[in-house]
């Protein structure tokens, strides 16, 4: 949060807290404990599932977004990224079932749907953060005898980061989100305890599954948060 | 061409599952612009307050749906509504609160103060500014929130079929659990379809919304 | 030295074509900066750009000491031609220090001259080095990110310089004093620069020449004095101002009109010795002046005639005096601030340097420029 007073802090010390004596004095705890086993192996599954589908999103989808910001792909690049922005409108349990039409069911197809659905914020921050440097910081990099690449290298990117860096943290919070359903598909993960706990109307085993997706999900965003707070250079980082 | 077929003989349960599904999120989102518009012009007030709520509302938005329609169970099952439309209602109208609290409290807070000075100079009370100049500049910016908020929940929606909320949502679950490609394959494009409607439609609107002294 | 010859650039629009620069032809000496000044749309940046090839021309040349520049790899063109925006353009993501270190490492210094190159120059515009170095442009003023893009152009110590419009975005007051830094620093530098400018002020103070454009032509290229003096045609005239006359103030000192011969004498000489002084000088006028001999007061031919005492007894002190070095619209200022048709001028020490008088300045105005009274 950029201006995260000790206030939010303290709330959400206590929410956390409160979920605590929830869990516990409902007896629900010793529930979820029962399925200890089961979590850390599912947990595994998910983690890898996030970072693999995440992971290779950023490659790629930072590459792409260079290449459209080029100046030889200045005509096709904005219908390019209208129609990556359609894409983005597209619910994700979609792209979860379409990618399963095309793969069948498993790993790979739950692989593929995480990497589209978190690909595109990532084009689309990193194109529209180095279309956003100014072009006086480009004219002067120009000017002073700079290569096309130098000038990528030493000035658009690194004053682009910002916008790159909320690019990936929005992708990978879509990312989180979007991998409890690659259960539905036969990829693992999670969502296996909370769908089949939804199902059996089995309160701990839905909890062993919600209560871990759901803090790894605020992790995983606190995570992104301060690695872009920390990452980004002070010069061109609005948070510092 | 199966899929052709299928939206052709299903017709009429696909119009209706679209309007269940547009039931679902007109109704919490209209719920969240209620709370959420008040709340996001109250915390104008006070900025540790203001960065509070927005600090509680960004991590409930991060809390992937399932999850969160998996931790509402266990509560609303002590009233029986475990699972149904209420748990979905809810949860959307919770993930709806921050881009519809977020963009009214920077939109009120963005005012020009000079704009504000003005008002304050002809004689206008705190009241009659807010009504008369505050919310009139704000009201595409909340728009552009309300929209933010239907797009995400529409694919919330579509997840909520599992908890029994019905929507487009049953044609991809059903499609999944039968290996039914057809119903699978209609069911992600309607709701697609909708999503994109919608954020085309309300983007219509926002931009009908604004005055025209601020359009570019 | 610069040369354009029949350089010449034309732009396609959908309207046309437009001549941005049509035969532009013109020579910057080594060592000297000249303005190109002009309104906007005039052709002035587009010909600066030409020469650091940032546009291509369409045909004409230009020479860099003698050099075509077609002839160059563009980058490495580049990089010995210092290059100043009026949006500055520091790289946010890098410190002061490597903002100028950029163009030394381009041309493979080690990172050791390279970081030494940096903190001298930024003494040299008064920065401190410890202090300034390692910020980032964003926690710097405006002037003093400008002071930065200035010497960042500089940090290869290349021959030419191109400034388009630097000083445009900082405030008047400011402006003076980085305009003021950069004739110093350019007394011993003797860069040859071309400085866009819209400003008639800033090209009188700046330029040892002046080329005023219009639709891609130049209409005038001359020194500052016989632009506004001689202006060639109703435009230039125009554009120079209907105060042209009182611009020509700036380019000339109090030094310069200054008569050093006006008798000085001390408080307690006797009035006949003075008045003799004054006979011989033709004048009307003796100063007084105390022992630093910096001038206190005055004394007129009448009241001195048939005197007895000292030339102290009848001295009136003087309302003011100004520096030598001061040009005439200060002087001109003082005068009519205190109501008076001469001053005494002192010179650095605050000694004694001469009377600047009325006649002398409208005389100065009145006389054909290009005559040696500035040079």
């Amino acid at each position: 949060m950029q201006n995260m007073s000790g206030m939010s802090r303290m709330l959400s010390l206590v929410m956390v807290f409160a979920l605590g004596i929830w869990v516990t004095s409902s007896g629900l705890l010793s529930e979820i404990a029962v399925y200890e086993e089961d979590i850390l192996y599912l947990l595994k599954q998910h983690i890898i599932l996030v970072a693999a589908s995440g992971g290779a999103a950023i490659l790629v989808g930072v590459p792409i977004g260079i290449w459209l910001s080029r100046p030889i792909m200045e005509r096709s690049a904005e219908m390019i990224m209208q129609i990556f922005n359609v894409g983005t409108t597209i619910p994700t349990l979609a792209v979860i079932a379409l990618s399963m039409t095309l793969l069948g069911i498993g790993f790979a197809p739950a692989f593929f749907g995480l990497f589209v659905a978190s690909l595109l914020p990532i084009v689309r921050n990193t194109y529209t953060g180095l279309l956003a440097v100014p072009r006086h910081l480009k004219e002067a990099a120009i000017g002073m005898g700079m290569t096309p690449a130098q000038m990528l290298i030493r000035v658009e990117f690194p004053n682009a980061l910002y916008v790159v860096f909320s690019g990936i943290r929005t992708a990978l919070a879509v990312n989180v989100g979007t991998t409890p359903l690659a259960f539905l598909i036969g990829g693992g993960g999670l969502g296996e305890l909370i769908f089949t706990g939804i199902d059996l109307m089995d309160t701990g085993m839905l909890l062993a599954g919600a209560v871990p997706t759901a803090l790894l999900a605020v992790f995983v965003d606190f995570v992104m948060g301060q690695a872009q707070l920390h990452l980004v250079p002070k010069g061109v980082n609005p948070l510092r | 061409m199966e899929v052709f077929w299928f939206i052709a003989g299903n017709w009429a349960s696909i119009v209706e599952l679209a309007l269940e599904h547009i039931t679902i999120v007109g109704v919490a989102v209209g719920f969240a612009i209620v709370a959420g518009v008040p709340i996001g012009i109250a915390i104008t007030q006070n900025q540790s307050i203001a960065n509070a709520v927005l600090y509680i509302a960004s991590i409930i938005v991060t809390i992937p749906s399932i999850a969160l329609f998996g931790l509402m169970i266990p509560i609303l099952s002590t009233i029986g509504h475990g699972i149904g439309w209420l748990p979905a209602v809810i949860a959307i109208l919770l993930y709806s609160l921050l881009p519809i609290i977020r963009n009214t409290h920077t939109a009120i807070t963005n005012v020009d103060p000079a704009l504000r000075e003005a008002a304050r100079g002809m004689g206008m009370t705190s009241m009659q500014r807010l009504t008369r100049v505050e919310i009139p500049i704000a009201v595409p910016v909340i728009m552009a929130g309300v929209r933010t908020a239907v797009v995400m929940n529409i694919g919330v929606a579509a997840i909520a079929a599992y908890i029994g909320a019905g929507g487009l949502g049953v044609l991809i679950s059903r499609g999944i659990s039968q290996t039914d490609p057809r119903q699978l394959i209609t069911g992600a494009i309607a709701v697609s379809l909708l999503a994109i409607f919608a954020d085309w439609t309300l983007l219509k609107l926002q931009k009908l919304l604004t005055p025209s002294g601020l359009t570019h | 030295m610069i040369q354009l010859e029949n350089l010449t650039k034309t732009f396609e629009t959908p309207r046309g074509v437009v001549v941005a620069a049509d035969k532009v032809n013109m020579t910057v000496p080594t060592g000297e900066i000249c303005v190109l000044l002009g309104p906007s749309g005039c052709g002035k940046t587009t010909a600066l750009k030409m020469i650091n090839r940032l546009i291509r021309p369409t045909s004409g040349r230009i020479l860099i000491n003698g050099e075509d520049t077609a002839d160059r790899n563009t980058i490495e063109l580049r990089r010995q031609i210092g290059y100043v925006i009026q949006q500055i353009g520091l790289f946010p993501n890098m410190t002061v220090e490597e903002n100028i270190c950029v163009v030394p490492r381009m041309l493979g210094w080690e990172a050791k001259p390279a970081k030494a190159r940096a903190a001298e120059l930024i003494d040299l515009v008064g920065l401190d080095p410890h202090h300034f170095l390692y910020r980032y442009p964003k926690e710097l003023s405006g002037g003093q990110q400008q002071r930065i893009g200035v010497i960042r152009a500089l940090a290869a110590d290349p021959p030419v310089m191109l400034m388009d419009e630097p000083f445009g975005a900082i405030d008047p007051i400011n402006r003076e004093i980085i305009q003021n830094e950069f004739l110093k620093m350019q007394a011993t530098l003797k860069k040859t620069i071309m400085f866009v400018s819209h400003d008639i002020d800033e090209a009188v103070k700046m330029g040892d020449k002046i080329a005023i454009f219009r639709g891609g032509r130049i209409e005038q290229y001359d020194t500052p004095d016989r632009i506004l003096s001689h202006p060639v045609n109703a435009f230039v005239a125009d554009f120079v101002g209907a105060d042209r006359t009182l611009k020509r103030l700036r380019l000339v000192t109090a030094e310069m009109i200054a008569d050093p011969g006006t008798p000085a004498v001390a408080r307690g000489a006797r009035p006949q010795e003075a008045l003799q002084a004054a006979k011989a000088h033709g004048g009307r006028t003796v100063i007084v002046i105390d022992a630093n001999h910096r001038p206190v007061a005055y004394a007129t031919v009448e009241e001195l005639s048939g005197a007895h005492g000292t030339v102290g007894d009848f001295a009136h002190p003087l309302p003011a005096t100004v520096p030598a070095r001061a040009d005439l619209r200060a002087v001109v200022s003082e005068m009519f601030a205190n109501d008076v048709m001469w001053l005494a001028c002192t010179d650095d020490q605050g000694r004694f340097a001469g009377v600047v008088t009325q006649p002398a300045v409208t005389a100065m105005l009145g006389q054909s420029s290009g005559q040696p009274l500035t040079n």
